[in-house]
C-alpha cells in the first residue's frame, strides 16, 4: 500500500484522536466513575492504535496498545481511575502527540517510552487485571466479528433479531483484477437494500464509493432472508470472487461493549481509518430508530484543502478584485447602461465569491485553545497551585495563519499567569481568596479585530519589583521610570531581556522572555497591552486583526496623493468651516457633536509636497476613532468608498508611521492605507 | 569571497549610474522596468522614493544617486528601475541607464581601493576590471541596510 498517500490525513486525525483522548481524560478525572468516558477514550485510542500500525509506526501502535489495556481494565472495572494512573496515561497521551509530531515533521516516530510503558504494565498488573486482558486482547480472529457496534447499532441488530430478522455480517470480497469496483459495490448494495437494510459498512460508504480499499469490504446487514439465498444473490453480482455471511452474535453485546481486536492486518486501514464513531451507513439503513442518533456526521461532509493552495485562491481572487476595480471605474467613465449592468452583477457574484474565500480560511480558536486544559492542569500539578480554567468564546473565528500563529504566545502567556500570576494556595487563604485561583481565556470579536484575553486573580504586578528590575537591567533609566504610567510599567515585562521571576522556574524560565510575544503578536499586525491591580490579578489583552486582506476603505485626496482610510475605524465625514477651528494648548480643535475633537493636518503628517498654499474656507475631515477617543483627519477631498486588497509594503519597508500597508487603485497605482491607531495617542 | 573564488565566473547586470558602472550579480536581480509611476511613502529615508505596483506586488524603490549621495539628477529616457531580491526582501533599484549583462571572471574580482573615501565605499564589495571597464560590485546588504 502507498503509505504517503495517507500520512497526512493519518497525522491529522491522529491529531484529532489524541485531543479527543486528552478532552475525555480531563473529564474522566472529574467524573472517575463515569465508564462511558472511558469507552471514548478507548476507541479513540483504538482506532489510533489499528491506524498507526496499518500505517508502519509500530512505537506508536505500541504504545497505544499498552495505553489501551490500561482503559480496557478500568472499563471492566478492574481497577479504579485514580489521578496517579492519570497521570501516567495523561503522560503516554503526551508521548503519542510527541510522536505523531515527530512523523509530521518528516521522522519516523521512534521515542523512548520505556519508563511509561513500565508504569502502564504495572498499573495493568497492578491488579488482578492481567489475566483477563491476555485473554480479551488475544481472542481469536475467527470468533471476533470484524466490524464494531456502537450502542445504537446494537441495540438496532437486537431489536431486529428479537422482531424476527436475521443479523448478518457479510464480507465480500472482489476480484483482484476488478476494474469498476464502486459499480461491484454499488450492485452488492442495491441487492442488499431490496432484502433488508445495511446497518453499516467497514470502510464506510463514502470510502467505498471513492473506492478507498484493497479487496475486501464488511457489512452488517438485517433481513428476512436466509443466509444462504444472500450469499448466492451476491454471488451473482459479476467479478466478486467469495461472500461470506456470518450471522451476528448479539447475545455477545450484553457481554462487552466492544470486541477488542487485535488484527491489524490488512482490512485493519481500512476500518480503522474511518471516523471514530462508527459511521453509520447514511440515508440508507431506513430503520425507525435512525432519527435518535443525532451525532451522526450525516450531510456534513468536509474535505481537507492544503492551506496553500487557498492561498493561491486568495491570491487569485486579489487579482479580480483590483480588476473589478479597474473595470468599475472605465464603466464609470463610459456610462454604457449594458456594461454597468454587467459590472455591478459581476461585482455582486464577487462580494458573495469573497465572502466564502474568506471563510474557508477562518478556523475556530478552539484549535489553539484546546490544548490548555490539559497544560493547566500539568501545570497546577507541577506548581502545587489550585487552578481552574475558564474558556470563553471558543467558537470565535480567526484566519488560519493567524490560528498557526497564535498558539506559542499564549501558550507563554498563560504559564506566566499561572507561574507569576496565581499565588499558591496559603497565599490566597491569606489574602482572603478562595483558594482555587481562576484563569479566564476569552475571545470574541470586535468591529475588525479578534480579541484573547487572559485573565488571572492572581497577585498581579508588583510595580515596584517591574521597575526595579527595569533600571537595574537598564530597560529604562530612573528619571524615564517617573514619568510612567502604570500601564507602561506593566508593559515592561514585554520588554527584551527581562524576566521578573526571583527563581527561574521550570515553568516559565525557558530563557525566552515575554518580549518575544510581543514580537510574534506585533508580527501579526496586532498588539498586547496588560491592566494589572496588584493582589486583585492581571488581564493580557492581545488585539488582533481578522487579517481580512480585502477590507473597505474610503479613498481621500491631499493634493495628488491618496490615501486609504479604513471603513471600520471611520465614524463619519464632515466638511467644516475654518472658522469653526479652535485653538486649544497649540493644538487645532473642532467640537464634534458636543465633543472636542483634535485635528490631524495629513498633510502634515504626511509631509504632502504642496506645489501652492491653498487658503480654503472649508475643510474636509474624517472623524476616526481609536476605541473611545476621536480625531478629526483633515483632508483635501473625499473621493469615495472602495473595497481594496490589502498588501504590505514588503520587509525593507517595515514600522512606516501612521502606514498600515498599501493597496492597488484601479488605475494600477498604489495607495497607502492610513493607519489611523498610530495617529490617535 | 569564497563563493566567488570557487566559482569560474559571475554574471552580473552592469548598470550605469553619475558615469561610472556598477554591477549586481545577476541572481539577485528579478528583472529591470520601465520608470513608472512611485507612489511616495511619507516619513521615511529620502533615499526611499516610494512604492511602485509591480505586476500586483508593491515593491519600494531605492534612488541609488540618492543613496550614494551623488549629485541628483532628473529621471530621463533611460533611467531603469533594477527589481532586486535579497534574502525576503524585495526592493527596486533607480539607476541611470542599465544595458549590459556581462561575465567577469571571478579572479578579476579585487577588494575596493583603500582610498576611495567617498560614501558609497561602505557600499563596495569589491571592483573588477574588465578590458578597460571598472565595474564597481555592489554590497547590496548594506546597500539595503539602513545606515548606521
Amino acid at each position: 500500500m502507498e503509505v504517503n498517500q495517507y500520512l497526512e490525513m493519518f497525522i491529522e486525525e491522529s491529531k484529532e484522536h489524541l485531543q479527543a483522548c486528552s478532552e475525555h481524560l480531563l473529564e474522566l478525572e472529574k467524573n472517575p466513575d463515569d465508564l462511558a468516558i472511558v469507552g471514548e477514550i478507548f476507541r479513540s485510542a483504538h482506532t489510533l492504535k489499528g491506524m498507526s500500525a496499518t500505517m508502519g509506526f509500530e512505537d506508536l501502535a505500541d504504545l497505544t496498545h499498552k495505553m489501551e489495556n490500561v482503559l480496557d481494565a478500568i472499563r471492566n472495572e478492574k481497577i479504579h481511575v485514580t489521578p496517579e494512573i492519570l497521570d501516567v496515561v495523561f503522560e503516554s497521551v503526551d508521548h503519542l502527540e510527541e510522536m505523531v509530531m515527530d512523523i509530521a515533521n518528516g521522522g519516523d516516530g521512534k521515542r523512548d517510552v520505556s519508563s511509561t510503558v513500565a508504569q502502564l504494565k504495572r498499573i495493568e498488573s497492578g491488579e488482578e487485571a492481567i489475566p483477563e486482558i491476555v485473554a480479551t486482547t488475544s481472542e481469536t480472529p475467527s470468533e471476533a466479528s470484524v466490524l464494531e457496534y456502537d450502542g445504537f447499532e446494537q441495540t438496532v441488530i437486537t431489536q431486529s433479531t428479537e422482531q424476527g430478522f436475521n443479523a448478518f455480517e457479510i464480507s465480500v470480497r472482489l476480484r483482484e483484477d476488478c476494474l469498476l469496483k464502486a459499480a461491484r459495490v454499488f450492485m452488492v448494495f442495491e441487492i442488499l437494500e431490496k432484502d433488508g437494510d445495511v446497518i453499516k459498512s467497514s470502510p464506510t460508504v463514502e470510502r467505498l464509493e471513492d473506492e478507498q480499499f484493497d479487496q475486501q469490504f464488511y457489512v452488517a446487514f438485517v433481513t428476512k432472508e436466509s443466509a444462504e439465498d444472500m450469499q448466492k444473490k451476491l454471488m451473482k453480482v459479476s467479478e466478486v470472487e467469495e461472500v461470506n455471511v456470518a450471522t451476528i452474535d448479539h447475545g455477545k453485546f450484553s457481554e462487552k461493549e466492544y470486541e477488542v481486536h487485535n488484527e491489524v492486518a490488512a482490512t485493519a486501514m481500512l476500518e480503522e481509518v474511518a471516523t471514530p464513531a462508527p459511521t453509520p451507513v447514511p440515508a440508507k439503513s431506513a430503520t425507525p430508530a435512525k432519527a435518535e442518533k443525532s451525532h451522526a456526521p450525516v450531510g456534513n461532509k468536509t474535505i481537507r484543502v492544503n492551506i496553500e493552495r487557498l492561498d493561491i485562491l486568495m491570491n487569485l481572487f486579489e487579482e479580480l478584485v483590483i480588476d473589478r476595480g479597474r473595470l468599475q471605474s472605465i464603466a464609470t467613465e463610459v456610462n454604457h447602461t449594458e456594461l454597468n449592468e454587467t459590472v455591478e452583477r459581476m461585482s455582486r457574484v464577487m462580494g458573495d465569491l469573497q465572502t466564502i474565500i474568506l471563510t474557508m480560511r477562518m478556523v475556530p480558536v478552539e484549535t489553539v485553545f484546546n490544548r490548555f486544559p490539559k497544560m493547566i492542569r500539568q501545570l497546577s500539578r507541577d506548581l502545587n497551585k489550585k487552578i481552574n480554567l475558564e474558556i470563553i468564546g471558543a467558537e470565535t473565528e480567526l484566519d488560519r495563519t493567524v490560528i498557526d500563529e497564535i498558539g506559542d504566545p499564549l501558550v507563554h502567556l498563560i504559564r506566566n499567569s499561572v507561574d507569576h500570576g496565581i499565588e499558591n494556595p496559603t497565599a490566597r487563604r491569606a489574602k482572603g481568596k478562595p483558594e482555587e485561583g481562576t484563569v479566564e481565556l476569552r475571545a470574541y470579536h470586535s468591529g475588525n479585530y479578534v480579541f484573547i484575553e487572559i485573565e488571572d486573580d492572581g497577585a498581579g504586578i508588583n510595580r515596584e519589583k517591574v521597575l526595579a528590575k527595569a533600571i537595574a537591567k537598564g530597560v529604562v533609566t530612573q528619571e524615564q521610570s517617573f514619568l510612567m504610567s502604570d500601564k507602561q510599567i506593566n508593559e515592561l515585562i514585554l520588554a527584551s531581556g527581562f524576566s521578573t521571576a526571583d527563581v527561574i522556574s521550570d515553568v516559565s524560565g525557558r530563557g525566552v522572555g515575554l518580549d518575544v510575544v510581543k514580537t510574534t503578536i506585533e508580527s501579526l499586525g496586532g498588539n498586547i497591552s496588560i491592566e494589572s491591580t496588584q493582589d486583585v490579578g492581571s488581564i493580557f489583552s492581545i488585539q488582533l486583526p481578522l487579517t481580512l486582506s480585502i477590507i473597505s476603505v474610503m479613498l481621500v485626496e491631499i493634493e495628488k496623493e491618496i490615501y486609504a482610510i479604513p471603513l471600520s475605524s471611520i465614524i463619519e465625514t464632515s466638511i467644516i468651516r475654518s472658522s469653526d477651528i479652535m485653538n486649544a494648548h497649540n493644538q487645532k480643535v473642532i467640537d464634534f457633536r458636543g465633543k472636542v475633537v483634535p485635528l490631524v493636518f495629513l498633510e502634515e503628517i504626511f509631509e504632502v509636497p504642496r506645489k501652492e498654499l491653498q487658503d480654503d474656507e472649508f475643510h474636509s475631515v474624517v472623524i476616526v476613532r481609536k476605541g473611545e477617543k476621536l480625531a478629526g483627519l483633515v483632508v483635501d477631498s473625499f473621493i469615495g468608498q472602495q473595497e481594496i486588497v490589502l498588501k504590505s509594503l514588503g520587509n525593507y519597508l517595515t514600522n512606516i508611521f501612521a502606514i498600515s500597508g498599501a493597496t492597488i487603485l484601479g488605475n494600477g497605482k498604489v495607495a497607502l492605507i492610513v493607519d489611523c491607531n498610530a495617529l490617535i495617542k | 569571497m569564497t563563493n566567488a573564488v570557487e566559482q569560474e565566473n559571475i554574471k552580473v547586470i552592469v548598470f550605469q549610474l553619475a558615469d561610472k558602472e556598477y554591477a549586481i550579480p545577476v541572481s539577485h536581480v528579478q528583472g529591470i522596468e520601465k520608470l513608472m509611476h512611485i507612489t511616495r511613502v511619507p516619513k521615511t529615508a529620502n533615499y526611499v522614493k516610494g512604492v511602485i505596483n509591480l505586476r500586483g506586488v508593491v515593491t519600494p524603490i531605492v534612488d541609488l544617486r540618492e543613496r550614494f549621495e551623488l549629485p541628483i539628477s532628473e529621471h530621463e529616457e533611460t533611467t531603469r528601475i533594477i527589481i532586486i531580491s535579497l534574502e525576503d526582501m524585495e526592493v527596486g533599484f533607480v539607476v541611470d541607464s542599465a544595458n549590459d549583462v556581462i561575465d567577469i571572471p571571478a579572479n578579476s574580482i579585487e577588494p575596493q581601493p583603500e582610498v576611495v573615501g567617498s560614501l558609497e565605499e561602505e557600499f563596495i564589495s569589491g571592483v573588477a576590471k574588465i578590458d578597460k571597464r571598472l565595474l564597481i560590485l555592489l554590497h547590496l546588504e548594506k546597500v539595503l541596510n539602513p545606515l548606521k
